[in-house]
């Protein structure tokens, strides 16, 4: 086979301009499919990033605004304050929806009958009575006067205002009344009814009423789990990544344990929660749904992805400059230190943000440790019972209102500003520190 | 012609002259290929470090077998050899950078001066400081030039002041040449320096821990002859107060800067003597044969 037959001997003596014009057509036409099919690749990945981005946005952009209702509010001292002695006591028990009822009645005076009269206190959220009390709690001279005061309408109006609900529908098919629309235009007329922004959404925890439903204490929650993953999993990543690849002999034992590692990266997650709830939890007995559970079980998760980087990083730092180190009379430890380390470092950096990112995204080993629970207040440390931000999505996405389906995409929104946010900044400090020799 | 005239030559043209040295064949006094004895005078009389009977191995492979030599002090001395021939292998003994390589074993003795290198009690933190080393390709840290030179005397202790660390860098950078190209730029980073900068302040770097001897292994193979020629001036100078011991693959160079010089073979220390002696009257026929570019 390997013998040069005869009949190759003309041929290659042939015009070799011929002979490579021959092919040239096909190749280049093999080049250009090849581009093509590229083009056509990316393009599809593109159009579905697009569309899910669209899809996102165009449904949690509306969630960042929310409705409100000018009311004439009289605090009214005989309600407030009945003794006429400030007593604190006394005005915060005091009954602030009669208030919000009264300010109601004053736009519509012509409103008569229990039901009708439902009907319209349905307009405001139940969150107005406690909006006034806040108010006046914070400011005692209110009593006695009468202000205007824009408050919170309820989810059923601001849902109609923005369009999504079919005024045509027949009445019984629609959460909102004939004579609720009417009010609704009437109040719009005269701009006493308006979009603000909704703070609220960053200011306040769960809540089953969508208007007064916030992200904060999803957000606080993932802020300490992922406080508690950084600070477990980076310090010993690094260590660990700095002890396998720089200081362990080399032997079976070691090869075991990167084998280990590296398969510990590839455990599904839902895994790292069985074993927090099984070892954390039942065994150790902390508290359950604490962020300090979460960041534990996220750290395992976390730490062979920072540990691969880690290791990574130390290898790309070339040997001459271990060897300068040593040359000079640098200790093992000394050179890792002093040299190694400090240059592997931003890789190191750019590998946990990764694993961060991928932590706060999380949402699955979460729920088996009961960090799926409904929780009104804001956590205010590791062991407070908590959410995190995915989990805070998938509860919300399995509400049936409306209002709570913006909300679910406007949470995905900020989920994804904070993941965009990261993997920036990983790419930031990799561009910033990268080093070539 | 004879092999001085090849000497004379030899930065010229040392190839040409293959085809005139095989006449010479008396000069030799062990033609027999298969005769790996050392010849020549191992011994020295001041001598720094004193080698006996070193084998060292890559797992089962040997690499350096049975060397023995003295290096003299305030000497000079070139191992010669051609690729693959143990020279660097055995220089790094000297400082026992062959340490780092796990498969790496090492037998005999290397003394300096009465301390045995290879004893347990000898730390390599120690031993390297007093033998400092000089790499092939420049490896200054990715750090200042200042930083470069100032890190061994940092990580030794041994300056108590700013003012003493300054006095010493700078006078490091002098004794290396380096000082008038650098003076204004100690801040910048040592990397930044052309290729035969950065080898003088990684020999900057060297001295600056003040050791007794200096392991340079092929200083100047990645360097221009300007920069080479350089080079080979400091390392004249820097003779007067430190053993220098050099590998290099340049016949031209080991005649120009060494004293005695060192032939090594496949593992084996063929030929030793004044560096004169080897380039003009070499006693082996293989050290003849590679002098006079028969191969190599």
């Amino acid at each position: 086979m390997s013998k040069p037959n005869a009949t190759a001997v003309p041929t290659a003596s042939r015009d070799i301009k011929t002979i490579v014009n021959a092919t040239l057509k096909r190749r280049h036409a093999a080049e250009r499919r090849f581009r093509w099919y590229g083009l056509l690749a990316i393009s599809l990945g593109l159009i579905f990033v697009l569309l899910m981005f669209g899809n996102i946005i165009g449904k949690g952009y509306p969630a960042f605004w929310q409705s409100y209702i000018q009311l004439p509010i009289k605090f009214d001292a005989a309600i407030l304050d009945p003794e006429g002695n400030r007593d604190p006591h006394a005005i915060e028990n005091a009954d602030y929806a009669a208030l919000v009822r009264t300010g109601l009645r004053a736009l519509f005076p012509n409103v008569e009958g229990r039901v009708e009269l439902r009907a319209l206190y349905a307009l405001s959220s139940s969150d107005a009575p406690l909006e006034l009390r806040q108010q006046v709690m914070a400011h005692p001279t209110l009593i006695g006067t009468e202000q205007e005061i824009w408050l919170l309408a309820s989810a059923t109006v601001d849902t109609f205002v923005k369009g999504n609900i079919d005024r045509q529908a027949e009445e019984d098919h629609r959460p909102i009344k004939d004579n609720q629309i009417g009010w609704i235009d009437q109040l719009q007329a005269t701009g006493k009814l308006k979009q603000r922004f909704n703070t609220i959404l960053f200011t306040s925890g769960d809540s089953r009423e969508p208007e007064q439903a916030g992200i904060r204490g999803a957000l606080m929650g993932s802020f300490y789990t992922l406080l508690v993953t950084f600070l477990l999993s980076f310090p010993v990543g690094v260590a660990t990544a700095v002890y396998l690849e720089e200081f362990a002999p080399k032997n079976r034992w070691t090869d075991l344990i990167e084998v280990n590692i590296n398969n510990l990266a590839a455990v599904p997650s839902i895994v790292f929660g069985l074993l927090g709830l099984a070892v954390f939890i039942n065994f150790f007995g902390l508290p359950r749904s604490a962020p300090l559970v979460g960041g534990l079980v996220l750290s395992l998760m976390t730490l062979p992805v920072i540990i691969i980087a880690g290791r990574a990083a130390l290898t790309s730092v070339p040997p001459s400059i271990r060897e300068a180190a040593l040359g000079m009379g640098a200790s093992k430890l000394q050179m890792v230190g002093h040299h190694v380390l400090p240059l592997a470092m931003p890789g190191m950096l750019t590998g946990s943000i990764i694993g961060m990112a991928r932590a706060l995204g999380e949402s699955a080993p979460l729920l088996m440790i009961g960090m799926v629970a409904f929780i009104v207040d804001v956590p205010k440390s590791f062991l407070d019972p908590s959410t995190v931000l995915p989990v805070q999505i998938y509860l919300w996405s399995d509400l049936p209102e409306r209002a709570f389906v913006e909300r679910t995409s406007a949470a995905i929104m900020v989920l994804l500003a904070f993941m965009i946010l990261m993997n920036g900044l990983a790419i930031i400090l990799r561009k910033r520190f990268e080093r070539r020799w | 012609m004879s092999t001085t005239a090849i000497a004379t030559d030899l930065g010229l043209k040392p190839a040409a002259t293959a085809a005139t040295a095989s006449r010479s064949v008396s000069s030799v006094e062990v033609t027999d290929y298969d005769n790996r004895q050392t010849v020549g005078k191992i011994v020295v009389d001041n001598a720094k470090m004193i080698c006996r009977g070193v084998n060292v191995y890559y797992g089962e492979k040997q690499a350096i077998k049975n060397v023995s030599l003295d290096i003299g002090a305030n000497e000079v001395i070139a191992f010669i050899g051609p690729s693959g021939c143990g020279k660097s292998t055995f220089l790094r003994c000297l400082n026992r950078m062959n340490d780092t390589i796990t498969t790496c074993r090492v037998t005999g003795q290397i003394k300096l001066d009465d301390d045995d290198v290879y004893d347990k009690s000898i730390d390599v933190v120690q031993l390297r400081a007093r033998v400092g080393m000089v790499f092939q390709k420049p490896n200054p840290f990715p750090k200042s030039i200042y930083e470069n030179v100032a890190y061994g005397p940092r990580i030794h202790g041994m300056v108590n002041t700013k003012a003493e660390l300054d006095d010493l860098v700078r006078d490091s950078l002098e004794r290396a040449g380096l000082i008038k190209e650098v003076e204004k730029r100690l801040n910048e980073p040592g990397t930044s320096l052309s290729g035969g900068q950065q080898q003088r302040l990684c020999i900057a770097r060297a001295i600056a821990v003040h050791p007794e001897v200096i392991l340079m292994d092929e200083p100047c193979s990645a360097l221009d002859p300007i920069a080479t020629a350089k080079i080979e001036e400091l390392i004249d100078e820097l003779r007067e107060n430190y053993t220098i011991v050099i590998v290099t693959h340049s016949m031209q160079q080991a005649a120009r800067v060494s004293q005695r010089t060192a032939y090594f073979h496949l593992g084996d220390l063929i030929e030793i003597g004044e560096t004169d002696q080897i380039f003009t009257n070499p006693k082996h026929k293989l050290t003849e044969d590679y002098i006079t570019g028969r191969f190599g």
